[in-house]
């Protein structure tokens, strides 16, 4: 997936994910930070195993499923904040 | 427990609407919404958008500013960022917010939760980078972001609102592949008269296609037997393929942006067990209601998009028509205040909805979609084949719900939101049963996903 950012005046936020540092915008859900970061695929089903992404963007779907302090968000759901430790889960 | 007159949840435009009437009349109100600030999706983030955004993203979703400000300003509370979990029919909504749980009581609830997308069930649409159009606004509206090398597929004005906002921010997409069947066309023109009423909204989609086609957009009409095509690793959707007027065509393409309309997000209407009935137009549930918006339990209402998709402005009219109902119910109005105050509201929503049974028709959903190959997953939380719920109809499963007992369809983290209308349609086929005689999951609390931590923190102290 390519995300292009607009034209805009926007703070950088840093956080980690998985233990690499990643540069999003103010005002992006971890979700949109991941995607515009080319981290389309952000776990896999528990089912079959297969990769899955971000699909509505709106707390509904629970396909971007991510673990920030030892429990498991939806990465639309977080804002990203300077310093925010995010896990991808196994 | 604090106890307010009307609690509202959903702080989009028929909750804010509804919301702002009932506290201007003195009401006490309080609102609850998951994000930050008002706008529900139709003007998320409208209030932090830089004057680029709003030039790109059009005038309608602009003119959702004054009312976010509207609700801003109200005298009435406002309890953002926290999610709903658990509606009572008694009144007790329980939400959480930052990690802990409170209860507060509302003597009328006013649903007003909105709309979801409708899942799109075509092979490989749950690869990564399949997304909905919903979903691509979002990018857009919340972040500035939007997406390259991306094909539109699916029906509806969206679709069209979409692909123009997409030029505007330099980045069109490759191609947009249009369900609509002739039979769509037919059916449509039965209600053209209705469309006449509500031309504003036809003119306005007018305009898109011609800003689609000065941008030389590649429309492809009638297409049908969808697959979303790609690595199901890392790589993730790598291209689009399908029938177009009896041709093959491959488009490649890194995603694949999916809309076949919105239906009404029925969660919570689902949980309190309220009467639902189909809509054969609008091919989805909705709760049954009365002119005010009342539902089979009195002190429940619902208002906009949650209860029949009718669009942002006509979501206005009925959050008001909504609000006034339940103040005269609560004895703050009069009979006569009453009908004087919902004389304009309910004419203009008359109008709002005009269009409406046109455009339904003609951007139905395709059969394939609505009723799935066997090999397409219907339930992606649990990988739930629409083969899969065949056999289980072949087995003797007569309804929903049993379903999740043969396969757990309906019983991931998505609660069924994403696969109760397919599964009622393929066992509805199978049986030769109406939807209504199917049925849906039946739903219960948490309606979102909560920890262990926030139930026990339940407190009726509210969070300033």
């Amino acid at each position: 997936m390519e995300l292009k950012r607009l034209r805009g005046q926007r703070a950088t936020v840093r956080f980690h994910f998985d233990g690499v540092e990643i540069a999003g915008c103010e005002g992006d859900s971890l979700a949109a930070a991941l995607l515009a970061n080319g981290q389309t695929v952000l776990g896999r089903n528990l089912v079959s195993g297969s990769a899955r992404g971000p699909y509505c963007l709106m707390g509904t779907c629970y396909e971007c499923l991510v673990e920030i302090d030892q429990t498991t968000v939806q990465a639309c759901q977080v804002q990203i904040v300077d310093g925010l430790e995010v896990k991808g889960l196994p | 427990m604090r106890t307010f007159d009307i609690i509202v949840i959903g702080a989009g435009p028929a909750g804010i609407a509804a919301a702002t009437l009932a506290s201007e009349q003195g009401a006490e109100v309080a609102v609850i919404d998951e994000q930050q600030a008002g706008g529900g999706q139709i003007y998320r983030g409208v209030t932090s958008a830089n004057p680029s955004q709003l030039e790109i993203l059009g005038p309608d979703y602009a003119s959702g500013r004054d009312l976010v400000d509207r609700l801003e300003s109200a005298q009435l509370v406002f309890f953002r960022a926290a999610t709903v979990w658990d509606v009572s029919d008694e009144g007790t909504v329980t939400f959480s917010s930052k990690g802990s749980a409170t209860q507060v009581l509302g003597k009328i609830i006013i649903l007003a939760t909105g709309a979801l997308e409708r899942s799109v069930p075509v092979p490989g649409w749950t690869m990564p980078g399949v997304m909905t159009a919903g979903a691509a606004q979002i990018l857009m509206k919340s972040s500035g972001l939007v997406p390259g090398n991306a094909v539109i597929v699916g029906s509806g004005p969206l679709v069209y609102l979409l692909a123009a906002q997409m030029i505007a921010a330099e980045s069109p997409p490759i191609a947009i592949v249009e369900t609509p069947s002739l039979q769509n066309l037919l059916r449509a023109t039965k209600y053209l008269r209705g469309a006449l009423q509500g031309r504003h909204l036809l003119i306005k989609g007018m305009s898109l296609l011609s800003t689609i086609r000065r941008a030389g957009i590649r429309r492809y009409r009638f297409a049908k037997d969808i697959r979303i095509t790609g690595a199901d690793g890392i790589e993730g959707v790598e291209g689009v393929s399908f029938q177009s007027v009896r041709k093959q065509v491959e488009l490649p393409c890194s995603t694949v942006l999916l809309h076949q309309g919105v239906v009404p997000n029925t969660q919570v209407t689902r949980a309190l067990q309220l009467d639902h009935s189909w809509d054969g137009l609008q091919h989805c549930f909705r709760p049954v209601l009365d002119e005010w918006g009342q539902t089979s339990r009195d002190r429940i209402y619902v208002a906009g998009d949650n209860a029949r998709i009718g669009g942002a402005v006509a979501a206005e009219h009925a959050g008001q028509l909504s609000a006034i109902g339940a103040l005269h119910r609560l004895g703050l109005i009069e009979d006569s205040q009453r009908d004087s105050m919902s004389e304009a509201p309910r004419s203009a929503l008359r109008t709002e909805c005009g269009a409406r049974p046109f455009l339904d028709a003609l951007y139905s959903p395709p059969p394939e979609v609505l009723n799935p190959s066997d090999e397409t997953i219907v339930c992606r939380c649990e990988v739930v084949t629409a083969g899969d719920i065949r056999r289980y109809a072949r087995l003797g499963c007569t309804g929903p719900n049993q379903t999740k007992a043969f396969g757990r369809s309906g019983m991931g983290p998505c609660q069924g939101r994403y696969c109760a209308l397919t599964v009622t349609e393929i066992l509805a086929a199978e049986h030769g049963m109406t939807h209504d005689a199917v049925g849906s999951y039946r739903i219960r609390a948490p309606l979102k996903t909560v920890t262990l931590g926030e139930v026990a923190s339940i407190t009726n102290k509210s969070p300033d």
